[in-house]
């Protein structure tokens, strides 16, 4: 160990030990060290003594603020309910009819609603509720259940369909080619003649698209109405619109009528305050038009 | 390789190789309705694999005594070609999940194994334990002789750590495409892959013990310090946080022993932990070697570096609570969590200080040589990402900081910035002295490699910081209503952007790994065909008569 030897560079000796080539300066601590590891336990003490800390052996250290973060939560949830309550309040003792009639109400139910729809309602009827397959689109109000009415709506986001809910609406399309009730041929009629009500099958062969009237008459009637316009009690969707579901295409509407079609919608009830069912009822009910 | 081994080592390792084998069987019989049956295949290919290169050279003549004169240093060899290899894998398949998450329809093929839920795991096990745990291991070896001024006790275990480790790792990463996980974040392997590696560490841990045992030099060298806290503090963490009761011996899934808050709370005191004692304490390790070797300089303070290891050892062990802010963990361990997190700094700091005041009178071979750059940088990112820490674990700002992409950009600046950076840096110094070459293939292509993995890493923190500040505040956004302003769809759509440019960050990163990559192997390739150069040959400088084999 040789004590005295001292680096070239900035003449400050070294420890006298060396591994492999390296050596260490004997430089003292800097003060800055001391001044920070200070500065940060007086930190730390300041808020050990304000804040709960040091665990004892049934409890903890309190400390002098006596904060609870869970009172402190629920204080915080309760403040935010009192200061939406000079609206919420409003919504909850208004008829659908008065609500949309007051434009202050209709800013609030817009803001809400629209944060409420995207973090409940998007993942399947998308940021604009324009749809995609398999889901409706909102915007284009072509109601499958009910009237359109908002207390229509309101039902249909509180039970949902084909949900869990004890008064869920239940639909669904069968499967009639899967299930052996109708012969490919059949299917392949009644879905031309499906497509020609909306004027899909301009080329369309004359006598199958006859022959599919009969198919539709004696097997699809009972749900989509004699004139196809389907019912919107049992949640049938109107064959002569523009508005597909599933999909228009000539393969889509087959796959529909052979494998059926079963959508489901949650139950919203178990999951919304009644508050925020009618929020979003409203803002579904006053989205603005947008056809498919 | 096997050539280098004795008779009896290589009957050992053979020995071992058909024991695997048999638990490979094992597994695969036991577990045929389950996919642990997969995973005992795995480890059965693996050992039959394997025993066939050792008996190919199972009948080489034995390695002289003169042997013993030398360190040992094949492993060590092994282990940075394999992590250079688990950096392109890695950090592939963290380009991939940064893509799934910009554009999700990027699985390719509709399968379950290309979800980004099982790719996730692949990249962070792959970069942590494939990449940063075989640079660790291999540097170990070679840093504890030269320190230690001994051989490495025996030729057969540093082997069995190298391969049994990178083992667990293979079984880790085919385990997570399989689906089998126990959602532990970077705990994610079940329990006979736990199992495993705790056999590993133990050995690998004795191995420190045994050549310290025999060193030459009176003291023991500061970045053997940090190599043992690693190895040490890493075993503690990973047996507590990994107790658990299988369902069976035939199926991979178990329960934990932990359940609900305490179970979060022994995650993440085992999660920051990691952090600190693998990603922090052993690549510390490496930089006190390394970075002072290339520098030719004095490490500034010992002192400092003294009051740093211990300030590190002691306060990182309360940070974990940090994770858990605002959550159902007592308030108490969160204030203990962060208070000692804001007192960590200090040590940090000093670390990095003292990597940065020992390339005082050097400072003119950082800027003309890219490895020194690297090893330079790495020390700037780690005193960036420490502050970074410290500063996040302050309850307020983790209100803020908390769930969103800040956290993911702040483990990138450690883990690309100052884990990856000094990795680099001490592989390009390390390559050259152990294939006995004046220097890299092409140090212009560790100029190329450093400044790509700079922009990378520059490109990914910046995007991800913007991004994790935006998002945060899009999510306490109040609009005049009371109600939150923006629905998480909402702060989604911002982010994208954002995606896009850290899927571009990490793709430089990726190509500078590609680049180091291939350097290195040309290098060694190189080093192959040319005849042993003159060089210095790099010996324990003690006679050759006084013995470092064990049992002295």
């Amino acid at each position: 160990m040789e004590l005295d030897k001292r680096d070239v560079v900035t003449g400050r000796p070294t420890t006298g030990h060396e591994w492999n080539g390296i050596e260490e300066l004997e430089t003292p601590i800097p003060r800055v060290v001391f001044f920070f590891l200070g500065t940060a336990f007086v930190f730390s003490l300041i808020c050990w003594m304000l804040y709960p800390t040091w665990p004892l052996i049934w409890t903890y250290t309190k400390g002098m603020l006596g904060t609870d973060q869970k009172q402190v939560v629920a204080v915080q949830v309760e403040d935010a309910a009192l200061s939406r309550a000079t609206w919420t309040s409003e919504i909850e003792k208004k008829s659908y009819a008065e609500i949309e009639a007051d434009p202050a109400l209709m800013r609030s139910v817009k803001e809400t609603g629209h944060t409420l729809f995207g973090d409940n309602c998007a993942a399947c009827h998308g940021v604009n509720a324009t749809g995609g397959a398999g889901f409706p689109n909102l915007a284009a109000k072509a109601w499958l259940w009910g009237d359109g009415s908002p207390e229509a709506l309101e039902e249909t986001i509180r039970v949902g369909i084909n949900s869990t809910n004890d008064d869920t609406r239940t639909s669904q399309m069968l499967a009639f080619g899967h299930d052996g009730m109708l012969p490919t041929d059949q299917i392949e009629a009644v879905v031309a003649y499906v497509r020609s009500l909306s004027s899909l099958e301009p080329a369309g062969d004359a006598k199958r698209i006859e022959a599919g009237k009969q198919v539709f008459a004696a097997n699809c009637v009972a749900c989509h109405g004699e004139d196809a316009k389907g019912k919107r009690d049992v949640g049938a969707p109107d064959l002569t619109d523009a508005n597909w579901l599933y999909g228009s295409d000539a393969q889509s509407v087959f796959t529909t009528v052979y494998s059926g079609r079963q959508g489901h919608m949650p139950n919203w009830a178990a999951r919304l305050s009644p508050l925020d069912i009618k929020i979003l009822t409203v803002y579904v009910h006053t989205l603005e038009k947008k056809p498919q | 390789m096997i050539s280098r081994l004795t008779l009896s080592e290589r009957q050992l390792a053979l020995g071992v190789l058909l024991f695997l084998g048999i638990i490979g069987l094992a597994m695969a019989a036991a577990g045929r309705n389950d996919p642990l049956g997969g995973q005992g295949f795995i480890v059965l290919l693996f050992s039959v694999g394997l025993a066939f290169y050792v008996m190919s050279g199972y009948f080489a003549p034995e390695p002289d005594e003169s042997r013993l004169a030398s360190y040992y240093d094949d492993p060590t060899k092994v282990g940075i070609v394999l992590a250079m290899f688990w950096a392109v894998i890695g950090m592939a398949m963290g380009v991939w999940v940064a893509a799934l998450l910009a554009w999700p329809e990027l699985t390719f093929v509709d399968q379950a194994w290309a979800s980004f839920g099982r790719l996730r795991p692949v990249h962070t096990s792959g970069v942590i334990f494939g990449f940063g745990g075989n640079a660790l291991i291999a540097t170990s070896f070679h840093v504890l002789q030269r320190t230690s001024r001994a051989r490495l006790p025996d030729q057969f275990s540093p082997w069995f750590v190298l391969i049994g480790y990178n083992l667990f790792c293979i079984v880790a990463a085919s385990g997570y495409l399989m689906g089998i996980t126990q959602s532990k974040e970077y705990a994610e392997p079940e329990w006979y892959a736990d199992i495993w590696l705790v056999i590993v560490w133990v050995v690998y841990f004795l191995i420190y013990l045994r050549t310290l045992a025999r060193r030459k030099e009176p003291h023991i060298y500061v970045a053997n310090w940090y190599y043992m806290a690693f190895i040490l503090v890493v075993a503690v963490l990973h047996i507590v946080n990994n107790l658990a009761v299988p369902v069976s011996f035939s199926h991979a899934k178990s329960y934990s022993l932990f359940s609900g808050v305490q179970d979060a709370m022994t995650e993440w005191w085992y999660g920051h932990n990691a952090v600190a004692f693998f990603l922090t304490s052993g690549f510390l390790g490496m930089m006190y070697y390394y970075l002072p070797k290339r520098a030719g300089r004095p490490i500034f303070s010992y002192r400092l570096s003294i009051i740093s290891f211990w300030g590190i050892t002691f306060l990182y062990m309360w940070a974990g609570s940090h994770h858990l802010h605002y959550t159902a963990l007592p308030q108490w361990v969160q204030t203990l969590g962060m208070t000692f997190s804001v007192m960590l700094l200090v040590p940090s700091w000093a670390s990095a200080g003292n990597a940065l005041a020992t390339l005082n009178g050097a400072w003119h071979k950082v800027r003309d040589d890219a490895t020194l750059r690297f090893m330079m940088v790495a020390a700037v990112f780690y005193g960036l990402s420490t502050f970074e820490g410290s500063f996040m674990a302050i309850r307020p700002v983790n209100s803020l900081s908390h769930y969103t992409d800040w956290t993911i950009g702040h483990v990138h600046a450690g883990a690309l910035g100052w884990v990856a950076m000094i990795t680099f840096g001490s592989i390009y110094a390390l390559v050259p002295w152990l294939w006995k070459r004046e220097a890299m293939y092409s140090p212009r292509l560790v100029e190329v490699h450093f400044w790509l993995a700079l922009a990378g890493t520059i490109v990914y923190v910046f995007s991800m910081w913007n991004s994790g500040i935006i998002q945060g505040l899009m999510w306490r956004t109040y609009n005049d209503s009371g109600t939150l302003a923006y629905s998480f769809v909402d702060s989604l759509e911002a982010m994208h952007p954002y995606y896009i440019a850290r899927t571009f960050g990490g793709l430089l990163f990726l190509a500078g790994a590609v680049v180091g990559t291939f350097n290195v192997l040309k290098t060694i390739t190189l080093a192959r065909h040319e005849s042993a150069t003159a060089a210095e040959p790099d010996m324990p400088a003690i006679p050759a008569t006084s013995a470092v084999q064990a049992g002295e």
